[in-house]
């Protein structure tokens, strides 16, 4: 129980770190790029939206920087991330809720089949070590060093544009309204289809080879070796021996890359232009529309940290007597 | 001057010395004195806090409770401290860092310490050759890597040597080499040592005086000659019963962790020991005289004394 | 030192070549606009052109430098900050441990990704060495937290307490008789960051946040994705950039196994 506290307690700081970055980013770097845009959008803000983008950016030079910090936090907790300026007049916090969705199920489902099935290859890997599955390691590494997007854009070339199977972009056929429908289901599934295997292509391999090298070292442990001399059948030990150790210091480090796959899969996002955040995203980046932009740090970062909790979790069912240091 | 102080004056002493990991109690009131040219053998089994005392003498750790007087004084700084007092590691496998050659490691000291020998005539001193110092320690066999260590220890021109079991690593046909090494620079440099074994037999050869220790405490001590021969503590006893044959020992091999809260309010030894009375449960002992400068901890010897 | 390794180093060493001469080797200008527009791979253009007639083969030579400078700096910048707080750390253990643990931990779990765009787009000149500096920002951490546990399962070493009974500065110790045993972490933990590093700064041309002036292999991906190379079928246009990011993956990740090896003897054997 202290050890879910504790991870508790760091997800709140790291969240703290994560609003105080978004707070003071616009302050700290030069250049008014909101205060542009709001002259350029003159007189169709009303003053609402005009207050609160002056509190988010830092526009009120009036105000102390402890001042404006209180009434930052005032407007967040409200739920307020201003208005987006690519999809103006909508509020940030509308578009985000609209495309959250896409991401958590694109991104949720393809990271949780990646984990399982490259931590599933990578306990036989490590098991028949030496064995003809070793030369699957350089293969699977050019696999993983391939950036998301570009077998991204590689999928699309070949199953959309060479072999028109699959469709390239969107999250499902346009014309359709998303209902609870046979139809609309179906299509949204196929639209999943090229950008779930991207993501899970390119982020198997890193499971793969970690899982691996866990399972030589947990395999010469002792209590592997205690349990062959046992005489315990095969597969016993290598699930219920190696593989348990083995899984710990992967789901650890699987916490701590989700982060950095989100990234990646922001990026698939944005190639097939799938209507999740990432897309939101780059759409932002090229407009320019800071609202947009850091309301989406701050989304994924507090999923990041939801699923990491979860992570945890799965932690501590897996090994009761857990202890890990923060 | 200190070449021409005279023998067996006071180098180091140690006064009611405790030192408590979390809920382990590894050193109970320890008290003893390193006198200048004498060794000082500390004995006991694994566990029993011989480490923790040599790691307190050094300042390696800090003390939980008890003092330390060099020549009579507290000493504040740490390195004028450690300019008199070194220490040899028990595994010179460890003890040696394997990136550095062996200059580096006697070179090191001598710049810090600011000493005007070399290290070729460290290497003399220890009797090794001098074109070792351009080798890695994994070059070495075990008694050249710690005569090595020996040399690194002395090149601070220390006036007490720690020996935390120097040659219990090594090969038996080595140890006495080593050993002798030592009793010689002891003569010659007029060092106080502090010699920690668990071979009591060795203690016998080697030391001038000899303390045993069991569950962080000192339960016995006097000059070697008598502390071996004549044996009061049962404890002793049982250590030199089992001293020709170390493997074949009597009393289980570790001392039981001595618990912050189950310090029982008698003897330590009381539950292993084969004369226990029934006071041993409920008063801790007082060291007895049983001889000349010889001294036990155990209620046998207080009617003996009363 | 294996095949793998060795292969690794050579297409290592390869990119080293193309990043110092490519500017002179390159045929044209990458830049200039020429006749041929939108031509496959042919004897005059070998990874064909552009929409607007440009030689990609030059584009590929000329970009190699930026990632290059880009995966050095960032490596050299996020190894220093790396050591700094994962050796520190775990040398020091109690309070300045709790504290420092808990910076890493920080930085590993924010996603790095959205934050440096927003950071890049917000710089009035994203150029490659500020790129370089914000990337090495976000990409010391993972280095650190390998060190700290290295480092603590060193600190108890009898050769740190021996240097310290013979009067070596805390510093010191920690300078000349820790680090040099963590030479093997910190050359793998380099060689992570240098792929880490070039992976997003290619990301981040790629997403146009990074100053367009000079070229490099994502600057081209970028062109390539808002021209629509992809509908019009000019798969030449993004698959060398592609291969050349992967291969170089590849080589960094080959390198790093031979250390991996050469510090586990375990895996060592393994491959034996
Ligand atoms: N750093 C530490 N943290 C916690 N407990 C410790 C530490 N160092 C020693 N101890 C405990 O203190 C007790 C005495 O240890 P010490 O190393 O002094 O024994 P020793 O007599 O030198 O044994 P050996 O003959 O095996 O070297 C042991 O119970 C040990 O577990
Ligand atoms: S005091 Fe009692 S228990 Fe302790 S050693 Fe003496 S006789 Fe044995
Ligand atoms: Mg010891």
């Amino acid at each position: 129980m202290t050890f879910l506290l504790r991870r508790g307690l760091f997800y709140l700081i790291t969240l703290w770190a994560a609003i105080t970055a978004n707070f003071l980013l616009p302050r700290l770097l030069p250049g008014d790029p909101v205060q542009a845009m709001i002259t350029k959008l003159g007189g169709r803000l009303n003053s609402d939206a005009m207050a609160s983008l002056y509190i988010l950016f830092g526009l009120d030079e009036k105000k102390s920087l402890w001042e404006q910090y209180v009434d930052y936090w005032g407007t967040l907790l409200r739920g307020d991330l201003g208005l987006s300026f690519t999809f103006f007049p909508t509020p940030v916090a509308d578009v985000l809720s609209q495309s959250l969705p896409w991401t958590l199920g694109l991104v949720g489902v393809t990271t949780v089949i990646a984990f399982l099935l490259g931590t599933l290859l990578g306990v036989y890997a490590g098991w028949k070590r030496g064995s003809w599955l070793d030369t699957l390691i350089p293969v699977t590494t050019f696999l993983s060093s391939i950036p998301y997007f570009w077998l991204g854009l590689i999928a699309i070339s070949v199953f959309s544009v060479t072999f028109p199977l699959l469709p390239a972009s969107g999250g499902y056929a346009a014309g359709l309204v998303p209902e609870f429908s046979w139809e609309f289901i179906s299509s949204v599934l196929e639209h999943a289809v090229l950008p779930g295997i991207t993501i899970v292509v390119s982020s198997v391999a890193s499971w793969i080879l970690g899982m691996r090298n866990m399972m030589v070292t947990v395999t010469a442990e002792d209590y592997v070796l205690v349990a062959r001399a046992k005489g315990l059948s095969q597969k016993r030990i290598m699930f219920a021996y190696a593989a348990r150790n083995a899984v710990l210091p992967s789901i650890s480090g699987f916490a701590l890359s989700l982060g950095f796959i989100v990234g990646g899969a922001l990026l698939v996002e944005m190639v097939f232009s799938y209507p999740g955040l990432g897309y939101v995203l780059f759409q932002g980046i090229g407009a320019k529309d800071y609202p947009l932009m850091q309301g989406v740090f701050l989304v994924i970062t507090l999923a990041v940290l939801v699923a990491n909790l979860l992570a945890d979790v799965g932690y501590l069912l897996l090994d009761p007597r857990t202890r890990r240091e923060g | 001057m200190e070449e021409v102080a005279p023998a067996f004056e006071t180098a180091l002493e140690a006064k009611g010395l405790v030192k408590t990991y979390k809920r382990v109690r590894a050193v109970q009131d320890v008290s003893l004195v390193l006198r200048r040219g004498r060794v000082t053998a500390l004995v006991g089994e694994s566990g029993s806090g011989k480490s923790t005392v040599a790691k307190l003498l050094a300042r390696l750790v800090e003390p939980t409770e008890g003092e330390i007087l060099l020549d009579g004084r507290k000493v504040r700084r740490v390195r004028e401290y450690r300019r008199k007092v070194q220490m040899v590691f028990q595994d010179p496998f460890a003890s040696l860092n394997p990136v550095h050659t062996i200059r580096y490691h006697l070179t090191r000291p001598l710049k810090i310490h600011k000493r005007p020998e070399t290290p070729e005539e460290l290497m003399e001193r220890v009797q090794l050759p001098a074109d070792f110092l351009s080798r890695y320690p994994y070059e070495l066999s075990g008694g050249q890597r710690q005569r090595v260590a020996i040399a690194r220890a002395l090149a601070a021109h220390p006036e007490v040597l720690l020996a935390d079991e120097p040659v219990s690593m090594l090969d038996v046909s080595i140890r006495l080499g080593v050993l002798n090494l030592l009793l010689d620079l002891k003569e010659r440099l007029k060092l106080a040592v502090l010699y920690i074994t668990h071979d009591i037999a060795s203690a016998r050869y080697f030391a001038d005086e000899t303390f045993v220790m069991y569950g962080g405490q000192i339960v016995e001590g006097g000059d070697s000659e008598s502390v071996t021969q004549q044996p009061a503590h049962p404890y002793t006893q049982l250590l030199i019963e089992s001293a020709p044959d170390p493997e074949r020992s009597v009393v289980a091999l570790d001392a039981p962790v001595e618990e912050v809260a189950a310090v029982s309010a008698g003897c330590q030894f009381a539950a292993r020991c084969p004369k226990v009375q029934s006071r041993c449960w409920t008063d801790a002992p007082p060291r007895s005289d049983v001889g000349a400068g010889h001294w036990a901890a155990c209620w046998l010897y207080v009617e003996a004394a009363a | 030192m294996n095949f793998k390794t060795r292969l690794g180093l050579g297409i290592l060493g390869f990119f080293t070549l193309i990043a110092v001469v490519g500017e002179w080797i390159a045929p044209y200008d990458p830049s200039a606009m020429g006749d041929d527009l939108l031509s496959p791979p042919s004897g005059a253009h070998w990874f064909g052109t552009t929409m607007t007639g440009q030689d990609i083969f030059s584009q590929v030579l000329v970009g190699t430098r930026g990632v290059m400078v880009v995966g050095l700096v960032c490596g050299v910048l996020a190894t220093f900050l790396s050591i700094l707080v994962g050796v520190t750390a775990g040398f020091l253990g109690g309070a300045a441990d709790e504290a420092l643990s808990m910076l890493s931990n920080v930085f590993l779990v924010i996603p790095a990704l959205p934050l440096i765009i927003i950071v890049a787009s917000m710089l009035p000149s994203a150029d490659t060495v500020l790129i370089a500096a914000v990337i090495s920002l976000t990409a010391w951490a993972w280095g650190a937290r390998v060190l700290r546990a290295q480092t603590m399962s060193l600190r108890r070493r009898d050769f740190v307490e021996a240097a310290r009974a013979s009067g070596e500065r805390t510093w010191r110790i920690i300078v000349f008789e820790v680090l040099p045993n963590l030479t093997a972490v910190i050359a793998s933990g380099f060689v992570g960051t240098v792929i880490f590093a070039v992976m997003l700064q290619i990301t981040l041309s790629f997403v146009g946040v990074v100053s367009l002036s000079t070229w490099n292999w994502g600057t081209i991906l970028f062109w390539a994705q808002s021209n629509q190379a992809l509908g019009q079928g000019a798969w030449w246009w993004f698959v060398p950039a592609g291969l050349c990011i992967a291969l170089l993956g590849t080589a960094l990740a080959l390198i790093n196994f031979g250390i991996d090896e050469y510090a586990n003897p375990r895996l060592r054997k393994v491959r034996a």
